[in-house]
């Protein structure tokens, strides 16, 4: 065989081998949610979701997870959304271009670097401890919508970059002032991207459970949170409990509850994709 | 009254901005002071000597080389593991794969890192542990080769995204120019655009690196609590965050010394962290090469 024709096959041979590694990842998720599905699907039913958490495996529910996650997932989109919106719009919209918005933009990247758990050490002192909120939904929320934070000003910023100078010269040109272009012209045009970035970061938010952990969220809640100050628990935590049990009840309820979870967070992975791809056909500047 | 209220808005927009900066500054404040309080009590140079971490028995150590060991060698499985998968993907999915196919599977990648990682814990502790178990028996039903394998897979799209990206910047014309003199398209894909995409490979692979040290629930759930300095991968091993969470969730009084550990704990974490985040800043832009 002449060297020609060892390099084509050298060349044939990682094609397959990109091929079956590009793969492996997929069939890997294919296998773990089989997996999941098969040993938990049958657990899935009313009293599963409605059920308060027991010691008894087939009479747990995850109603108190679940509510906890939608306190945590709501207080957290109050919270992180203006602020992240805001932020974005000041370093693309307002800020010159000198030492602070160096500062800033430096400082935004390794925030997004920072383990979460380091954010929950943060949380526990600051707002648990120094803020007096003690293990609260408040405190959890504040804590995650720091970590949230950086993916939301990025994703803005970027939609914010496609919108070309000529609308806003246009606008200022009609006598509108800053903030009337930004609000009128700017944040329309550019509201897809900014959702697609802050569901992405909430999906995050969802499955997160190492600084929750930190903060002071429970394993255990008897009862679901009606106010920010009550303690909580969330999916995530519920699940990591359920697996540390021996019993094997138990890790049936866990496959149940992280089929609902998954649920959450590939539909709201899907609605981000979605809206990005809608977004992207119907602007054409 | 019109540039009245243009003011405020545009002291509250800058107002948003700073609070990353006060993140940031409260980050390394808390951690500071609470560390400051743990090394008024325990010496610094027996936290980087002894080789036992034990602040939550009678007799009392705090080294911290047995977490350092537990968490650098899932951290090692899982780079071994993520980086010729992740590297092999984004080369093949740039250089070989039709367009169609690319835009397809790099999304569906990206879930991989979408999956909250208690699921992958899951998966490490029922599916992966057993496995292996028979394959190598003796081995422990908490180790760090089940836990850095999982979270290898779980970083691939970090790796394979990133590079991906940034094979995908070098321009066509070098390519063009590898392919006019014969090359295959391996040695294209290894010898010109590789090289060419090299800083942001480099920077995709820190980022991942990272990732690892820092990742929580995995390694919590399936590497164990057992702090021990060794690189047998078949054992029960403790990670830094392992210990945090397992502190976190035991009934720990505040303004104790094992209270101030997760905070000696967390402060060792952030420092490697925020050295390869850095890292990979400069080698960003650094190593930047700019094709016209």
């Amino acid at each position: 065989m002449n060297k020609i024709r060892i390099n084509r096959l050298k060349d044939k041979g990682f094609s397959v081998l990109g091929m079956v590694s590009t793969l492996f990842g997929l069939i890997l998720l294919g296998v773990l949610f089989g997996d999941i599905i098969i040993e938990g699907v049958q657990r899935i039913n009313w009293d599963f979701l409605t059920n308060l958490p027991s010691r008894k495996p087939e009479k747990s529910g995850i109603f108190t997870a679940m509510m906890g996650s939608v306190w945590i997932l709501l207080l957290t989109t109050i919270i992180s959304f203006p602020i992240g919106v805001a932020a974005a719009v000041y370093l693309e919209e307002y800020a010159t271009k000198g030492r602070l918005s160096r500062i800033l933009e430096i400082n935004i990247s390794n925030l997004a670097g920072v383990p979460s758990i380091i954010y929950g050490l943060l949380g526990l002192e600051v707002f648990a401890r120094l803020m007096g909120l003690g293990p609260s939904v408040l405190a959890g929320s504040l804590t995650l919508s720091l970590l949230i934070l950086p993916i939301i000003i990025v994703a803005t910023r970027e939609s914010i970059k496609a919108v070309p100078s000529s609308i806003r010269d246009a606008s200022f040109a009609l006598g509108a002032s800053k903030w009337q272009t930004t609000y009128f012209q700017v944040l329309p045009a550019s509201f897809g991207g900014i959702l697609t970035g802050v569901i992405l970061a909430l999906s995050r938010a969802v499955g997160e459970a190492a600084p929750l952990i930190v903060v002071g969220a429970l394993a255990y809640v008897p009862f679901a949170p009606k106010t920010p100050m009550d303690e909580f628990s969330v999916m995530p935590i519920q699940i990591f409990n359920w697996i540390s049990r021996p019993q094997h009840g138990f890790i049936v309820n866990a496959s149940a509850a992280i089929i609902v979870l998954l649920v959450i967070t590939f539909a709201m992975n899907g609605v981000a994709m979605y809206l990005r791809s809608r977004w992207q056909k119907r602007i054409k500047w | 009254m019109r540039r009245y209220k243009e003011l405020v808005i545009e002291k509250f927009l800058l107002f948003s901005a700073l609070i990353t900066i006060l993140t940031t500054v409260g980050i390394i404040l808390v951690l500071a002071i609470e560390a400051f309080k743990f090394f008024s009590e325990v010496s610094i140079f027996d936290f980087f000597t002894d080789t036992e971490w034990t602040p939550l028995f009678t007799i009392k150590h705090y080294g911290i080389l047995p977490l350092l060991s537990g968490t650098f060698l899932t951290s090692f499985i899982a780079i071994a593991v993520a980086l010729p998968l992740g590297l092999t993907i984004a080369v093949f999915l740039s250089e070989y794969a039709p367009k169609k196919f690319r835009n397809f599977i790099k999304p569906s990648l990206e879930l991989l890192a979408a999956v909250p990682t208690v699921v992958y814990g899951f998966f490490a502790l029922t599916i992966v542990t057993p496995f292996l178990q028979q394959i190598i028996p003796g081995m422990s039903g908490f180790n760090s080769l089940s836990a850095g394998i999982v979270m290898g897979i779980m970083i691939i799209p970090i790796i394979s995204s990133l590079s991906e990206d940034a094979l995908n910047a070098v321009p066509y014309s070098l390519r063009e120019a590898s392919y006019g003199m014969g090359s295959t398209r391996l040695q294209t894909a290894f010898k010109v655009a590789v090289p060419a995409a090299s800083s942001g490979i480099v920077v995709s692979i820190i980022l991942a690196i990272s990732r690892a040290i820092g990742e929580t629930m995995i390694v919590a759930i399936a590497a164990g609590q057992q702090p021990r300095l060794t690189a047998n991968p078949f054992v029960p091993i403790e990670t830094l965050t392992a210990y945090i969470v397992q502190v976190s969730l035991g009934d720990v009084q505040h303004d104790s010394i094992e209270y101030r550990t997760i905070f000696a704990a967390g402060i060792t974490l952030f420092v490697f962290t925020f050295i390869l985040n850095n890292i990979s800043h400069w080698v960003k832009n650094k190593y930047r090469e700019e094709y016209e």
